[in-house]
Order: C-alpha cells, then structure tokens, then sequence
C-alpha cells in the first residue's frame, strides 16, 4: 500500500476551524473528527511500517512507549492549546481537541465540585445540579461511547479484512445504545448533531472512563467519578465504586430511567434537554444550531434508518448509500464510494478518487464560521501540528 | 487420577522449558497464535502469525535424570501458510495460522490440519533415517545412463542417515470459505472434520478437496439484519453425529448430523438466563464465547466468554454446571478494554486429560487453573523471571481495591499487551504449553 501524500497543512487547518472554545450551555465543546478524516488517519497509521514513526511520536507527546498499562492508554497530553492525542484502539490515533473550559468542566464532574457558568445567571439548587449533573454526565458518557463505536465501526485496515465479530458486536452496542436514546428523546440531538455538522462543530466528547453504573429503580443516583481524557493523569488510579452496569430489568425501567432524567432535567434551570428540548438548546448554544426544531420531527422518524446508514451493511457492496438520511449530509461533501461505510467495513474496493488534499479541503470549507476565540489559538498550533503529522505520514 | 503424586488435590506447577526469542521487541510474525498437542502428548504443534508451523518432540526420558519428564525440542518447523491477496476484494488474506487439530496417529507418520483465515492444509511429517545407495543407473555427473550401457543388476542397500523431518502438504482445502475460519475439529470417525468461519460450517472429508458440505448457514438474506456470528466449533469426541458452535451472543447450539443435511435447526439450545442486576452496554460483548471445548469424556462442555469459563453438562441447556471467574476485577474496567479493543481478545480453554481441572489464560501473563473437584482456583504467571529450571511457580494475586499487599499486583498495573490466548494441556500428564506472545512456556507438575 503506498501511504498518501502527506496531509501537511490541511489537517491543521480543519482541527483549527473545528475549534470552539466558547462554552454554552452543558456541552463540552469538544472535536471530533469526521469519520474521512478518521479514514486518512487510519491510513496515514499503518501498523506494521509506521510503528517506530508511532513510537516517536508517543514520545513527543510524553506517552510511555511499549507499555499497555491501563491507565496510560487513557494518557492524554494536554499541549498548551488544548490539543490531545487520543488512542481509539490499537495503533489509531486520532486528534481531539477539547477546551480547556470543557475540560475544567469535565474535571469538576469528576471531583463533584459545584460549576460555574460563563453565563451563570440562573440560581441553581444543589439537589437539581446533583441530579442534572448524574444524568448529564450519563447521557455524556453514552454519547461518547456512541461515538467511540462509530468510529471504532468505520475505521479499518486498509489491507486485510476486518474482523466480523467485531465489528457485529460494536453495531449492536450501538443499536442499543441508540434505542435507549430513542427511549430518552434523546435520539433527535443526535441525528441533529449529524444534521448540522456542515454548520457547526458536533460537540461531543469523545470518550469518558466510565459509562455504566448501577442504579437501583427509585434509589438517589449516585454520583460516580467521570473520568475524561481531560481530567485523566497517569498515575491516577481509577477508583470505580460502582459496578459497570445499568440496572433496567426490562422495558418499563428504561422508561423509568428516561422518565427520570426528563424529571431531573425538568428540575434544573440549566437543563437543555426538556420536553421542549429544541427552543433551550436554541438559545444554549447559540447561532450554530437553528435547525433544531425542523430536524426533530424529521430525527426521529429517520433514527432507525440512520443507524442502519450509520453501520450500514456488512456485504461487500458498491451500491451508493439511500437518499435522504441524517448521515447522508454529513458524507455528502465527499465522495460516498471512498466514504462508504460498507467499504469501509469489509476492505476498500478501490483506489480513492480524491487524493488527501482534495478531500481535506472540500471538508473545511464547509465549516462556515470559527469562533474568533478559537482561531488564534489554533493558529499558533499549525506548525506543532504540522511537525507531529510530518512525522506520522513519515515525509 | 492425575492428581499430584502424594495424594493432594493441588499441583505444583515447575518451569520446564521455554522457547522463542527473548527480545523486548516482537516481531509481528513470530507471534503465536495456535498451541496444540498431539493425542499422544508427544508432539506439540504451534502456529504463529508468520504462517509457519513448529512442532516439538518430547524426547525419551533418560534414566539419568529422574526428577524431570522428558524435554520438548524442536522437531520440524515448515510455513504452513503464505500471505495471499484476494483480487477480487483487493484485500490481503492472512498467512497467521488460526488452528490447528492433529489426526490420530494411524502409521508412521503424523498428520494435521492447519488453517488460516480462509484454507484449511493436511500436512504430513514423516522421518526418514534412510537412503537407499549404490544405484547403477547415473552417471557420475548425475546424467542418467543408457539403459544399453547398463549391463549388471545392483541392488541398492539403505543406509542409514541423519534423521530428517520432513513435512509435506497433502490436500489443500480452499475456496470454501467466504468469511474467516475460526475453528476447525476432526471428527471422532476420523475421516470427516468441520470447518467453521462467522457465518457457515462446513463438513469436509479428508479426501476430497474440491468438495465440502455446508451444514450450518447463519447468514441472514440481508447483511444488515446480521446480529450474531459464530464464533467457535468442535465436534463431539465420541458420538460422530453431534457436534456445537457457540455464537457471540453467548448462546451454544448442538446439532445432530442425523436430523437434517442443513443443521440450521440446533438439537439442543444452551443459554444461561442474564442476570437484569448487571445489564449494560457491555453485556453483550462478554458474553460472547470465544471458545467451546467438550471435555475428554464428551459428557459435558467448557465454554469462555470474556470474564467466565463456564461448564455445562450436555444434558441440561438451561444453565451451566459450573461457573468459574477468570477476572472479574475487569468488570468495571469494560469501559477502557472497549477502547483499546482488549474487550474483543479470543481467550481459549482446554481441560486437563482427567477433566477435573480447566485451564485458561488472562492479561499480564498470567494464567488461571480451577480444579473441578476442590473448586480451588490458582493463578500463575509466565514470565522470564522464574525460568529457573524446575522452579516452582508462585501463585499471583490481584488485588482490586484499596490496600494492596506485597506480592499482589494492582488492575491498574496489569499489562494488557501480555495476554495469554492459547493454552495446552497434555493428554495423559501434567504438562501445560502456555503462548505468551512469541514465547511458548512449559510447565510441569513437580514428581515428588
């Protein structure tokens, strides 16, 4: 396989533009990269040849070399401006940059402080931020492990088939995490997230520690410790009290599980998830998501479809995904049959059309407006950036 | 009884032997992914990701040396498998060998069956200690005579040579196989085994190679409708008609031969009910079974999904017999072993040639061994550390919370790289071959 061209400045530009360090509401601005890029990250990473290149680069960013130990695979340096390197599974990386006021955020989840609000009119109780935050946190989470299966679901080796047990078992994750999220109501923010991808950055973490907990049925939520690659440090012990597990018996829970988390977010005035959910996140996130209130309705009749297009099949197929779906705007400024989920789950048919350069460039347009805050902050990254891509492409 | 001699249930486990390089840096290919003893337990075949075979010879024991059973050395090394490129999917198919079963012994020479994702090989090794001298019929350059020129009969006569192993391939069974084998498993009538990738098993004879049954199809008519794989199968050791496959959701069929030509339709069904208290998002990733095995007495069945080794008795499909934990302190870990896809590592079992003891690997090199009958359990490590000849190894503890005391070792400071998938157990002794990465343990019960 010959390794592409190098991704030079194109990479930097686009994590620059994806920046969003304002902070609104109760989501983390975080980036995630999407899922092309993850591809050419992918391919720009491959396992045999690159591995020294790999172990450099681990080295630059202080992470030990030839040690698997759990907590440093959850390693993360934080540069000056945010950036982290950010392992998704073996031999993968990926870049995610998270804001350092998400981050703080994030660190406060985890050693159950109070937050404070950049905009931090509103009076809140203790009990209602304990039970927004319990449920924020797990809605959080479950997001991130959302995303985690995604990307785990698109990125393959380029060469060699992927493992079909694998990647069944990661759909299936995500099936259910997408019908408990269906349960929620929560499923359209999602599907929006998609939606508007072109208008704004989908602000999301990208993985957290832990996801699950045990909760009894009319038992206080417990807080647990949320651990995010922010708040991480090596030496941390992970001290996980609970079990990772959901205790929802059967259907009527899952209801009472959703049923909660609408009450507590009823309860909270930061809440941006309500029964009304659109009109609040309107006006908590700001001028990125208008859309909203139309893609709702739309969502949640397409939720199933999308999660079909999101792991689509697992045939080998060149057919071009269905029209009209969530996920279709979100690949449809690039070419779909170097994109294709299908492909990208059973091996790559062909040669890419585009070259990296071509795709990269069609990819950051699209995001219209970059906060102001973010950009010069970004831009004095380009060049460490470029010097750690240098390095990863092997130029 | 193969319990240790003096009349005690526990084994004492002693470093033998061990193979493979030493380097911190591992060579991708010399990783091994297959171990396996012969029915005799005087070969032992490994497989590695290079595709290559080595297979160890037990040498005799000597009288010198009471105090240890004989060694294994290497007898024969050949590559099995080369890396192949499908050109119709442009994608590479893997040389790593997945299995491999031995045939029973039925003349001098030995047989296997080795696979890798998609082509299943018979190999034969034979010794020759002979060669057959004094032919008339070359010249001295090698060029062949005239058969005028040729004007007295000689008979040759053997004489004897250095031993030498040679292994040769004798059927090649290809083109089967649409998705990755996973399993294969000779049949107790010895002429027939199955072949098993994610979605079909296959019915093979030994002599036919352009030809195989389809006996299970769990593909759905559309791929996106695909919920469950299969994931492992054998053959039952005795009854030539039944056989299992285990599925990722935790689920092991029996079929019988009889019923049907297709045996898409299980005899029995086995499932253990989930426990609701400790559902999550992972529940269905460790349950998935990454091995089945029946034991020697074909009367009950050992499965290992990610946390458990659980027996069944082939008579009772609702639950198992016996549930053992391997690590459970992983349980609150899932989260971070689904990010660095250790949540997905096919850890294998094997039953002692009693089957009152079960054996299966774990992270950091350790090793996990339950006695069926005292229910006791040990944990022991391979690593370079006790390589002292006919050491006696120490049991390991994890500790999972709080404070930990000497000698114990925390979760956090487990090594996930160090996994030990594969794990033998001799046919009739105490002698246990451990692949960690690219090294192959072995151990023995201490001869009191």
């Amino acid at each position: 396989m010959q390794d592409p061209a190098p991704i030079g400045l194109s990479l930097p530009q686009l994590a620059a533009s994806r920046c969003n360090l304002c902070w609104r509401g109760r989501r983390s601005s975080s980036f995630t990269i999407k899922p092309g890029l993850q591809t050419l990250m992918t391919l720009a990473i491959k396992e045999h040849e690159q591995h020294e290149r790999l172990e450099k680069l681990k080295t630059l960013f202080g992470l030990p070399v030839n040690k698997a130990k759990l907590t440093s695979q959850r390693t993360r340096l934080k540069n000056q401006n945010g950036f982290h390197l950010c392992r998704l599974g073996r031999e993968v990386y990926t870049f995610v940059s998270t804001s350092r006021m998400s981050g703080s955020l994030l660190n406060m989840f985890s050693k159950g402080t109070k937050r404070k609000f950049s905009d931090g009119d509103e009076e809140i109780s203790d009990e209602s931020l304990v039970g927004a935050r319990v449920a924020s946190s797990y809605s959080l989470q479950r997001q991130s492990l959302l995303d985690m299966s995604l990307i785990k679901l698109q990125l393959c080796h380029m060469l060699v088939e992927p493992n079909l047990c694998r990647s069944v078992l990661i759909a299936n994750t995500v099936r259910q995490i997408q019908e408990e999220m269906t349960h929620d109501g929560s499923w359209h923010m999602v599907a929006e997230a998609f939606c508007s991808a072109g208008q704004s950055p989908s602000e999301r973490l990208v993985a957290t520690e832990v996801l699950c907990r045990s909760r009894e049925q009319d038992a206080e939520p417990k807080l647990f410790s949320v651990i995010s690659y922010e708040g991480c440090r090596e030496e941390e012990v992970v001290a996980d009290e609970t079990l990772c597990s959901v205790s929802v018996s059967d259907t009527v829970s899952n209801v009472c599980l959703a049923g909660r988390i609408g009450q507590c977010w009823e309860k909270s005035e930061l809440s941006g998830v309500e029964r009304d959910e659109e009109a609040l996140e309107d006006s908590r996130l700001g001028s990125g998501e208008d859309e909203e209130i139309d893609t709702k309705d739309r969502a949640s009749t397409e939720s199933p479809k999308t999660i079909g297009q999101v792991f689509g099949t697992f045939e080998i197929k060149n057919g071009s995904p269905g029209p009209d779906s969530a996920l279709e705007e979100l690949f449809s400024d690039v070419d779909t049959s170097y994109y294709d989920l299908d492909t990208m789950l059973t091996g790559m048919q062909s040669a890419p059309k585009m070259g990296p350069y071509d795709i990269l460039d069609s990819l950051a347009p699209s995001h219209s407006s970059p906060s102001i805050v973010s950009t010069p902050n970004c831009r004095s990254d380009l060049n460490e950036l470029d010097h750690i891509m240098e390095i990863i492409v092997g130029s | 009884m193969m319990a240790g001699v003096g009349g005690g249930n526990d084994f004492q486990w002693c470093f033998s032997q061990v193979k493979g390089a030493i380097d911190e840096d591992v060579a991708e290919a010399d990783i091994i992914s297959t171990v396996e003893f012969n029915y005799s337990g005087e070969l032992l075949a490994t497989g590695d990701k290079g595709g290559r075979v080595v297979i160890f010879q037990r040498e005799q024991e000597s009288k010198n040396r009471l105090l240890s059973r004989g060694e294994y050395n290497v007898y024969s090394t050949f590559q099995s498998h080369e890396p192949e490129f499908d050109y119709l999917k442009s994608l590479e198919i893997e040389e790593k060998i997945n299995k491999i079963r031995w045939l029973p012994q039925q003349n001098a020479a030995h047989f296997l069956l080795s696979a890798n994702d998609k082509t299943i090989k018979l190999w034969k090794i034979s010794e020759r200690d002979k060669r057959a001298e004094g032919y008339n019929l070359k010249d001295e350059d090698g060029r062949l005579r005239d058969p005028f020129r040729i004007t007295t009969l000689r008979v040759p006569v053997l004489m004897p040579m250095d031993l030498m192993v040679e292994a040769s391939p004798r059927r090649i069974f290809a083109n089967a196989h649409t998705y990755h084998i996973n399993s294969i498993s000779v049949n107790s009538d010895y002429e027939t085994y199955l072949s098993a990738d994610d979605l079909r098993i296959n019915l093979w004879h030994l002599e036919i190679t352009d030809r195989s049954f389809n006996i299970v199809d769990i593909k759905p008519a559309n791929m996106e409708e695909l919920t469950e794989v299969i994931t492992a199968a054998e053959c039952h050791p005795h009854q030539c008609n039944v056989f299992v496959y285990s599925s990722s959701k935790g689920t092991i069929r029996l079929c019988d031969m009889r019923a049907a030509a297709l045996c898409d339709r299980h005899s029995k069904f086995f499932e253990e009910p989930e426990d609701p208290s400790s559902r999550s998002f992972f529940s269905e990733i460790i349950s998935s079974i990454s091995d089945v095995k029946f034991s020697h007495s074909g009367r009950y069945m050992m499965t290992r999904d990610y946390l458990s080794v659980k027996v069944w008795d082939l008579n009772m499909e609702n639950r198992p017999v016996e549930t053992y934990q391997v690590h459970e302190y992983l349980r609150s870990k899932l989260c971070s072993l689904y990010e660095n896809d250790c949540i997905f590592d096919k850890f294998e079992c094997c039953w002692n040639g009693s089957d009152s003891a079960i054996m299966t690997g774990s992270y950091n090199n350790f090793f996990r061994m339950f006695d069926r009958n005292t229910r006791r359990d040990i944990t022991l490590e391979a690593s370079r550390e006790n390589s002292k000849p006919r050491a006696m190894l120490k049991p390991r503890k994890v500790c999972t919370g709080g404070k930990r005391k000497k000698d114990e070792i925390s979760v956090d400071s487990l090594d996930f790289n160090k996994k030990i998938l594969h794990t033998a157990w001799h046919p009739k002794e105490n002698v246990i071959a451990v692949a960690a990465t690219n090294n192959l343990y072995i151990f023995q019960d201490k001869i009191n």
